[in-house]
């Protein structure tokens, strides 16, 4: 391989107005790719960040409450007439067997049981419908970091402290430390103070949810000792659908993934993806085209030289050796320099863009590109350099 | 390297050469030449222009294959060699010297020089720069071994060529208009240059030229008229004797 690599190298630096342009042209290509790669990158992890922030990647409920129906006896022809069941409010059974459970998968980051259920807050005439959600606050934080969302007085729940949201508190005239009354649908009452009011950023959410202590919640609810939902969120986002289906298989209980109830966002950041790759792939293909048109340009000025080469007893092999090199040392710097070029245009972008998000270079996205675009200057450069091997010697070192 | 005993370095035995095999336009080159060239042999291949000498010589260099007959190389039959058994046969025992020298710009001289042995056998040893540097000195060139082709005149880049055409220690020279382009005096150099590696090197030398001065000064003849060869001006039987002994003799 010494000698190939030698000859390759010579016959760059030999050509260098070629080897640089090249070599510019597969910079441009390779940081194009970092950057937008990099761009749609950042913008979704923030798109994604925005709609996660708030809620559950994967939320696991009791199962639907169904009609059992005998099966009728064999030769009989059943006929059936049938009203839903109407879905009361259920504890999870099992509850702290199921966390626990979920505690130990490994694709699992947190995991929060809530009690959730409807209710009224009402204050002066004020009457207005709620969703009661008990916490476990320190397990809740993992999934939703309210702590953050906090715009006035402190994250403080149990006790009969409450936090609310900031419409909900507009609506009903309350501030810090102002009581609140709550009343469920079966009759209980319980008067809270507010501890803290959040903005989530999301009206519903903002206008619906009251977190509470999870005892009070549950004997609010009438369901001591129980849970209604579990909050999960895991490490992989997009494997969230594949992971709630295992959780729903393991555990007999209906799980749902965010994937599920965000189809329309899952499509969208699906098709930019998409798009992405297209790009990505139609630069690395003009690149790859951009090398193999400046090696064949060489192999033509280069004809007698590789007659030569031949007569002196260079085996074909050699030869596409010596032109598989070109293409990949092309291939290597040129990505080189284009990941560096990649880092300016997203450090430029962070420092002097539009600033609605922030875009981070994956650390590995530059070998990847790197090796990329070797690989892609070697495959390039296949074509060129069979012609190169293939080369009469005779023809060459006459008619050249 | 095997070698027949006679001191035989090629043979060619009832060679044909047709283009365009198999296609209305066929024509035949060569019409069946048979011909001997032996370690002591320094010959001159003459003849008109067409008359197929540069095909004779890619023949015998193994860079084209004949279309019947037999090519013996150092006694192996070549015809039916494939492309890579003839490239390293045609490495190992043949050196070119081609009319427009050919050196490989991006190379120094002493790397042109080397690049036939580094081609077959890698980074060159210490052995191998100073066979490379004893051979560009002897051509009178010792002092410009790091100097590109682009640095050298005609007659100097001419004395590279040959210098890497004998690196390998060939037994056959090949070289094709080898004066074609240079000045009375530096062809005379470079014709003595021949002389000596044929004497120093038995090393066989066949030299195409138009130039009959040229080949005036040659052991021996072969003319070349229209594929065929017309006269051997031959003391071929005489140096091949000679050969023989002078092989016997060391």
């Amino acid at each position: 391989m010494w000698i190939e690599t030698t000859i390759a190298l010579k016959f760059l630096r030999e050509g260098r107005t070629q080897t640089a342009l090249i070599l510019i042209g597969i910079a441009v290509g390779v940081a194009v790719i970092i950057f937008i790669t990099s761009l749609i990158t950042g913008l979704q992890s923030n798109i994604v960040e925005r709609t996660l922030g708030t809620q559950a990647h994967i939320r696991i409920q009791p199962p639907d409450a169904i009609n059992r129906v005998l099966p009728a006896p064999a030769g009989t022809v059943q006929l059936l007439q049938e009203d839903k069941r109407a879905q009361r409010l259920r504890s999870i059974i099992n509850w702290q067997q199921v966390v626990g459970t979920l505690d130990q998968l490994p694709q699992v980051a947190a995991v929060s049981p809530v009690v959730s259920g409807p209710a009224f807050a009402r204050n002066a005439d004020a009457l207005l419908p709620v969703s009661l959600l008990g916490i476990d606050p320190i397990r809740y934080q993992r999934i939703v970091p309210l702590a953050q969302y906090m715009i006035s007085g402190t994250l403080r729940i149990g006790a009969g402290d409450a936090v609310i949201g900031r419409l909900l508190a507009n609506d009903l005239g309350l501030t810090v430390g102002d009581k609140l009354r709550l009343q469920t649908g079966i009759g209980r009452t319980a008067l809270v103070s507010i501890a803290g009011i959040f903005e989530l950023g999301v009206r519903e959410l903002d206008q619906r949810n009251v977190y509470l202590d999870l005892k009070q919640t549950q004997s609010l609810l009438d369901l001591p000792g129980g849970v209604t939902v579990i909050d999960v969120t895991v490490r992989e986002i997009f494997a969230a659908k594949s992971i709630s289906g295992r959780i729903g298989a393991l555990t007999g209980l209906k799980s749902e993934s965010w994937m599920q109830t965000n189809a329309q966002l899952l499509n969208a950041l699906t098709s930019q993806s998409l798009s992405t790759r297209m790009i990505s792939s139609f630069v690395a293909l003009s690149v790859a085209f951009g090398i193999a048109s400046v090696l064949s340009i060489s192999i033509v000025q280069r004809t007698r030289e590789i007659g030569i080469l031949r007569a002196m007893g260079t085996r074909r092999v050699q030869m596409l050796q010596v032109f598989l090199i070109q293409g990949a040392v092309l291939g290597f710097f040129g990505s080189a320099v284009g990941a560096l070029l990649g880092y300016v245009l997203a450090w430029v972008f962070n420092a002097f863009g539009p600033g609605l998000f922030y875009i981070p270079v994956p650390s590995a996205l530059v070998p990847a590109a790197m090796g990329l675009a070797t690989i892609t200057g070697i495959v390039a450069s296949a074509v060129p350099a069979r012609r190169a091997a293939r080369l009469d010697p005779v023809v060459a070192i006459r008619y050249a | 390297m095997p070698e027949p005993p006679s001191g035989e370095v090629l043979r060619l035995a009832a060679l044909r050469k047709s283009y365009d095999v198999g296609r209305p336009t066929q024509t035949e080159i060569l019409h069946g030449l048979d011909l001997a060239l032996g370690r002591s042999d320094f010959a001159a291949l003459v003849g008109p222009s067409g008359s197929g000498k540069s095909t004779l010589l890619n023949l015998i260099g193994l860079l084209d294959s004949p279309t019947s007959g037999e090519l013996f190389l150092l006694g192996q039959p070549t015809r039916d060699m494939d492309d890579e058994a003839r490239t390293a046969l045609r490495g190992s025992a043949i050196g070119f010297v081609f009319q427009f020298h050919h050196l490989i710009q991006a190379f120094t001289a002493l790397e042109n020089v080397l690049m036939p042995l580094m081609v077959t056998k890698g980074r060159p040893d210490a052995e191998a720069l100073a066979r490379g540097q004893g051979l560009l000195e002897a051509v009178g060139l010792g002092d410009f071994a790091g100097r590109k082709p682009n640095q050298l005149s005609g007659g100097q880049q001419q004395r590279v060529a040959i210098a890497r055409a004998l690196v390998t220690r060939p037994a056959l020279l090949l070289a094709d208009e080898p004066t074609g382009n240079l000045d009375t005096k530096t062809a005379a150099d470079v014709f003595e240059l021949f002389r000596r590696f044929n004497r120093d090197f038995g090393c066989a030398v066949l030299i195409v030229t138009h130039d009959e001065r040229l080949s005036a000064t040659c052991d021996r003849t072969v003319t070349l008229v229209d594929g065929r060869i017309v006269s051997d001006s031959t003391q071929a039987a005489v140096a091949d004797a000679a050969g023989a002994e002078r092989r016997g003799a060391t």
